[in-house]
């Protein structure tokens, strides 16, 4: 990267390979590729891991089942367990929106989770699919979710908007939260790592330092968002379930 | 900003769209089955050992019953035995003594006929003597010989008298 480069340039779609679907653009792009990775890392760390179970596990095997085993116990804390039948889809976000995250922890390479319109998309999956399971599951008793019972009704007026605004603003506070997290914390080493060549050997060394500590950091947060993603997901879902 | 090219968004979309459901049957149909059973044939395993763990202690215990009865079984018998063993010892001491005993009275009565055999014969014997002596005696104090029959009853009177 040469020097000069704006922080956000990191950010950019790079169509690898051009290609369209009608009139839409569905190209190939470095955002894919690492979409792509991140599918096949995790079935080869989970499949390739778990090839010769056995009863005493090997440091893969280890891995790939406390990993379940760590989304089976938040599933069965947040839902109870009416969830189990939707543990493979929380199993399933978690450990995309983690290795995009970690595979974004490379250097040069892309993480898609840095793009608002890939976790809005998840976000709103989710919620619509939530919504949905809400209906099914209480038909219209569902509408109660905006009116919990036992509030006077001289609250309704006020409770009842607040209620659906914050309901509808949930995919959006989901999404921002992941992207927003990546995209700072990124940017930021970004811009350190600017500092590291424009001071020079003189003081270089101390935003080197800094950048050092920060990648300690988002690492962190990279595990942190993924599970913060896949417990408000099982939150989200134990509402549609349970109701109130 | 290279997030707000709405230009990018439709590939975006579409690949996150088809990696994401890729990866949902991968996880779906291979990875969380496969993960399960061997956390399930652990966990059954486990299960299973605890169980049997269980009941070989319930074995044990009741092996230790059983040896535990049988031991004092022993002991029982032993105890019987030495009694039965101590009142026959007792009997056939009891049934000897007896039989001693009855042996020396049976000598005792031999001993004693013997000694009133001998003692009528010494008595006998002194009979003659006496009678000898008395004629004798007689003849040298009267000067007159009295008859053997007459000396005869005066010692048979005369022993009478001591005895």
């Amino acid at each position: 990267m040469a020097a000069g480069q704006s922080p956000l340039a990191q950010f950019e779609i790079k169509p690898l390979i051009p290609m369209k679907l009608g009139e839409i653009d569905i190209s190939f792009t470095n955002s894919s590729v690492f979409m792509v990775v991140t599918v096949v890392s995790i079935s080869l760390f989970l499949i390739v891991g778990m090839r010769r179970a056995q009863l005493v596990p090997g440091r893969w095997q280890s891995m790939a089942e406390l990993s379940y085993v760590f989304i089976a116990n938040l599933v069965r804390d947040t839902v109870g367990t009416q969830g189990r039948p939707y543990f493979p889809f929380i199993f399933t976000i978690f450990m995309f929106v983690l290795v995009g995250n970690l595979w974004g922890m490379v250097p040069y390479s892309f993480t898609f989770t840095s793009h608002i319109v890939v976790t809005f998309t998840m976000a709103f999956v989710i919620f619509i699919g939530v919504t949905i399971i809400g209906i099914v599951k209480h038909k219209l008793h569902f509408l109660t979710f905006f009116m919990p019972p036992g509030v006077p009704m001289y609250m309704a007026p006020l409770l009842i908007p607040i209620e659906i605004i914050s309901y509808l603003s949930r995919p959006i506070s989901l999404s921002v939260r992941l992207f927003a997290n990546m995209l700072a914390g990124h940017t930021l080493l970004k811009v350190f790592a600017g500092f590291v060549i424009s001071l020079g050997i003189a003081a270089g060394w101390l935003p080197l330092v800094f950048i050092v500590a920060l990648t300690g950091l988002e690492i962190v947060i990279a595990f942190l968002q993924a599970f913060v993603f896949a417990i408000l997901t099982c939150l989200y879902l134990n509402d549609a379930l349970h109701l109130h | 900003m290279p997030q707000l090219d709405v230009t990018t968004f439709s590939s975006q979309i579409f690949w996150l769209v088809v990696t994401f459901i890729a990866l949902f049957l991968i996880m779906w149909r291979v990875s969380v089955p496969k993960i399960s059973d061997a956390l399930e044939a652990r966990q059954k395993r486990i299960d299973d050992n605890l169980a049997r763990a269980q009941e070989l202690k319930k074995e044990a215990g009741a092996a230790l019953e059983a040896y535990e009865t049988s031991l004092a079984d022993a002991r029982a018998e032993a105890q019987n035995t030495l009694l039965q063993a101590n009142a026959k010892l007792a009997e056939e001491t009891q049934a000897r003594e007896a039989e001693l005993g009855e042996a020396l009275t049976k000598r005792i009565a031999e001993s004693e006929a013997n000694i009133a055999a001998a003692l009528n014969k010494a008595i006998a014997n002194i009979h003659d003597v006496a009678i000898e002596v008395s004629v004798s005696a007689a003849q040298r104090l009267t000067g007159e010989a009295p008859s053997v029959d007459a000396a005869s009853n005066a010692v048979e009177v005369t022993i009478k008298a001591r005895r």
